[in-house]
């Protein structure tokens, strides 16, 4: 059985380096891996996912109802998928949104923050101000980071694999934010 | 041996440097761009990597390389195959020198494609070597063992990993990459590439002789593999052998399909061994319809009899729910759960600032009653703004035109086609249409970039695949020389200009063509062009949403004001469509 991670938000915000980051730490620790991400036209704003499954040797998709954490950059993507999630699983998710542009072209009523709550349901859900924490950091870029942190505790890998693993992906310039950004949503996701 | 974390495309491109792969040619399609574009980007680079106009071009080029005796690949999606086609089905009879792998990725669910079409009925129809690996490693295996095999028969070899092959991860061993050490050399043979009928009638005969012993190859190289374990068995090929695996039981046995041709004296024997057996394959019955000529009496599950569909992609959950219902063991089931209802959806989006949006934006306001045909490209997104009315194919947005042109179809039409696509196969659509005298206005949205796939580069761009600068075509020649009167160059930007010059072109007749201008947006963030943001007056704002119309997905409406976010490029088109003025560039203090 794999650990199971679906990394979703909104295309530009960051799954496939995220995802990168958990396939990195799993090489320096020798676990096998799988992992499957959107590339292509859905990336162009549209709603992405990466699927990342750690210790499995075989298929990179996971299975609606069994997944074991979801890292989510909006709290839109975060209920779009949160079906993946299995019973007893994890959900960090950044507490913004953004409204979809055709929401605003088409009058539809744009859903709100109690609506996008209620199709949590009774699932484990832990909002995290990325924004604010990103800043905190030294950059509004680094929010991945900081849920990846604030999710690190139930990420079955060492912290310090997940570490090198952010050294090791992220621009050189920025690693060091990145830590912090890393350590700053560690520390939100212990104190939730 | 190293291993490292990689996407199927780069592990794919390493299997082939670890073949000393001399020549790369390909043309962009998404799921295979990274394939050339990880190879481009090779440090000390020794093989020639090159992004060709189109996908036959490519082919032939890398047919050239492979009969000048050098290990060759040409890349691109399964409809580029279709571009390629013409000379691929003459080169299984031409033959090869050096080993040659002809890359065609397949898109089960059509992610990013007009059509699922199923590579491996292409490989059948030329009667060429398939490999279809079923995860990145052995894609990666697959690919570096692939030129031998080309060697060994003298025969172009399709390789076709699908989408959840080429962007899907894993840990990879990695092998070295070999130096090259081969020279070009042409050894004139008439009778082997010049196919006139005298020569093809025996070429056609010498490749149908190959099939039988190919067939036994490909079993003893173990593409193709089964074990035996109980009285009812899956037979599996590609990317579903790893759902398989994953959910099946112990007890069940597998045959794994991993290279067609089928030796059909060995699936016979696998068959005959159990009771009932289930074919769990994506798209086309291809493995299926061989089991069903040699299975005798065993019952063949399937596609055929609705255990398995014909369409889309598989998935662990699905390939359970089929192995249920055909009342083969799985290890586990899974759960049924509810998608979360009610929430908006959130297709790909032209991205704030895109020229394609205000390009389209001016179309529609010029030719209200206009029909669009369309290409393919980011700007099929336009689809959203009501300006793409047909897309089919690279390069049928011309020839779609000029054909509703001359058909008779009253109402103007208006079509759209990108720079990349216009040198891929628009030219012939535009040389047509002047030729016949076609009624249309050509509006090429030129960016400068193959944007859609990742950024390649193309004859527009200035810049080949390896990074030499080389002169950049001139469009407006190009479309001069196709014999077009009246060609003209604006950017979409300047709005007023470029609605002018529509209605220009509207009140003329013939084939007129607008070359709409302007960098990619991607392209300008990355030049760290950096043209401010514009903002909204709240005071000033009437709540017209005229500019939430305009589509621009930094534009908000709050309240029923409008609002300007993060994302804005600084275009600022919205301010010149603002009926008002209250959209203005943000001054900072």
């Amino acid at each position: 059985m794999s650990y199971d991670v679906l990394i979703v938000g909104i295309g530009g915000q960051g799954t496939i380096l995220t995802s990168n980051i958990l396939g990195e730490a799993c090489v320096i620790e020798g676990v096998p891996v799988r992992g499957a991400e959107t590339h292509g036209m859905a990336q162009r704003g549209g709603s992405v996912e990466s699927q990342i499954r750690i210790g499995q040797e075989y298929g990179p998709l996971i299975p609606p109802g069994t997944a074991d954490l979801i890292i989510s950059f909006d709290l839109m993507e975060a209920a779009r998928y949160c079906h993946y999630l299995k019973e007893g699983g994890q959900i960090f998710t950044s507490k913004e949104y953004v409204v979809p542009t055709s929401v605003f072209m088409q009058d539809f009523p744009a859903p709100d923050e109690y609506m996008l709550k209620g199709l949590f349901g009774d699932r484990n859900v832990t909002l995290i101000d990325a924004r604010k924490l990103a800043e905190e950091a030294g950059s509004v870029l680094t929010q991945n980071i900081v849920l990846l942190g604030a999710a690190s505790g139930y990420i079955p890998l060492k912290e310090q694999s997940l570490r090198d693993a952010v050294s090791k992906i992220v621009p050189k310039k920025t690693v060091e934010l990145n830590l912090k950004a890393f350590d700053l949503g560690k520390a939100a996701g212990l104190a939730r | 041996m190293v291993v490292k974390y990689l996407l199927g495309n780069e592990a794919i491109a390493h299997g082939c440097l670890e073949a000393a792969l001399d020549t790369a040619f390909g043309y962009p399609g998404t799921p295979s761009s990274e394939v050339i574009d990880t190879l481009r980007a090779w440090p000390d680079r020794e093989s020639y990597v090159e992004w060709s106009v189109n996908e036959k071009v490519a082919y032939e080029e890398a047919l050239a390389s492979s009969w000048c005796g050098l290990r060759s690949i040409v890349t691109m999606k399964h409809v580029g195959l279709n571009v390629a086609a013409d000379p691929m089905m003459t080169s299984a009879y031409t033959g090869v020198k050096g080993g040659f792998v002809v890359l065609s990725a397949d898109d089960p669910y059509a992610h990013s494609s007009q059509n699922e079409q199923d590579s491996r009925c292409y490989a059948a129809f030329a009667r060429i070597p398939c490999l279809d690996p079923s995860s990145v490693q052995e894609a990666h295996d697959m690919v570096r063992d692939a030129f031998s095999l080309s060697e060994e028969f003298l025969l172009p070899v399709l390789f076709r990993p699908t989408t959840r092959i080429c962007h899907s991860k894993s840990d990879v061993n990695l092998g070295e990459v070999a130096p090259l050490n081969r020279e070009a050399s042409f050894e004139k043979d008439p009778r082997q590439y010049v196919v006139i009928p005298a020569h093809t009638r025996i070429l056609h005969k010498k490749l149908n002789e190959k099939q039988s012993s190919l067939k036994k190859r490909l079993v003893e190289l173990g593409y193709n593999r089964c074990i035996i374990r109980g009285k009812t068995g899956v037979i599996t090929g590609g990317i579903a052998a790893s759902y398989v695996r994953e959910v099946i039981s112990d007890s069940v046995s597998i045959a794994q399909i991993g290279a067609y041709p089928i030796d059909e004296q060995w699936l016979s024997e696998f068959i005959r061994s159990h009771e009932r057996i289930l074919v769990v394959e994506e798209l086309a019955p291809v493995i299926e319809e061989v089991a069903r000529q040699v299975a005798g009496l065993v019952p063949i599950l399937g596609k055929k009899t609705g255990h398995v569909p014909f369409e889309g992609e598989l998935s662990p959950e699905r390939v359970a729910q089929y192995l249920h219902a055909a009342e083969i063991l799985v290890q586990a089931d899974y759960p049924v759960v509810p998608t979360p209802a009610g929430l908006p959806v959130r297709p790909p989006i032209l991205c704030a600032g895109c020229m394609h949006r205000t390009a389209m934006y001016a179309i529609r306001k010029v030719f209200r009653d206009g029909i669009f045909p369309s290409d393919i490209g980011c700007y099929t997104l336009g689809l959203q703004l009501g300006v793409v009315d047909t897309t089919i194919c690279m390069g049928a947005s011309i020839t779609v035109a000029s054909g509703m042109a001359q058909a008779g179809e009253k109402h103007d039409i208006v079509c759209t086609i990108g720079d990349s696509t216009f040198l891929h196969t628009g030219i012939q659509g535009l040389l047509n249409a002047v030729y016949n005298n076609a009624n249309i206005t050509v509006v090429i949205l030129d960016n400068r970039i193959t944007a859609m796939t990742g950024h390649q580069p193309n004859p527009t761009t200035g810049v080949t695949a390896g990074g030499v600068e080389r002169p950049a075509v001139s469009l407006e020649m190009l479309c001069r020389s196709c014999g077009v009167s009246f060609v003209e160059t604006v950017s979409p930007s300047d709005l007023v200009q470029f609605t002018g010059v529509l209605k220009e072109a509207k009140s003329r007749s013939g084939v007129k063509v607008i070359i709409a201008k302007q960098p990619c947006v991607i392209t300008e963030r990355r030049a760290k062009v950096n043209r401010g943001k514009f903002m909204v007056d709240p005071n000033g704002c009437i709540g017209c949403k005229a500019c939430i119309k305009f589509g621009c997905p930094a534009i908000e409406l709050h309240n029923g004001l409008a609002q300007i976010t993060d994302l804005c490029s600084g275009c600022g088109v919205c301010a010149q469509i603002c009926p008002v003025s209250a959209i203005s560039l943000e001054v900072k203090e």
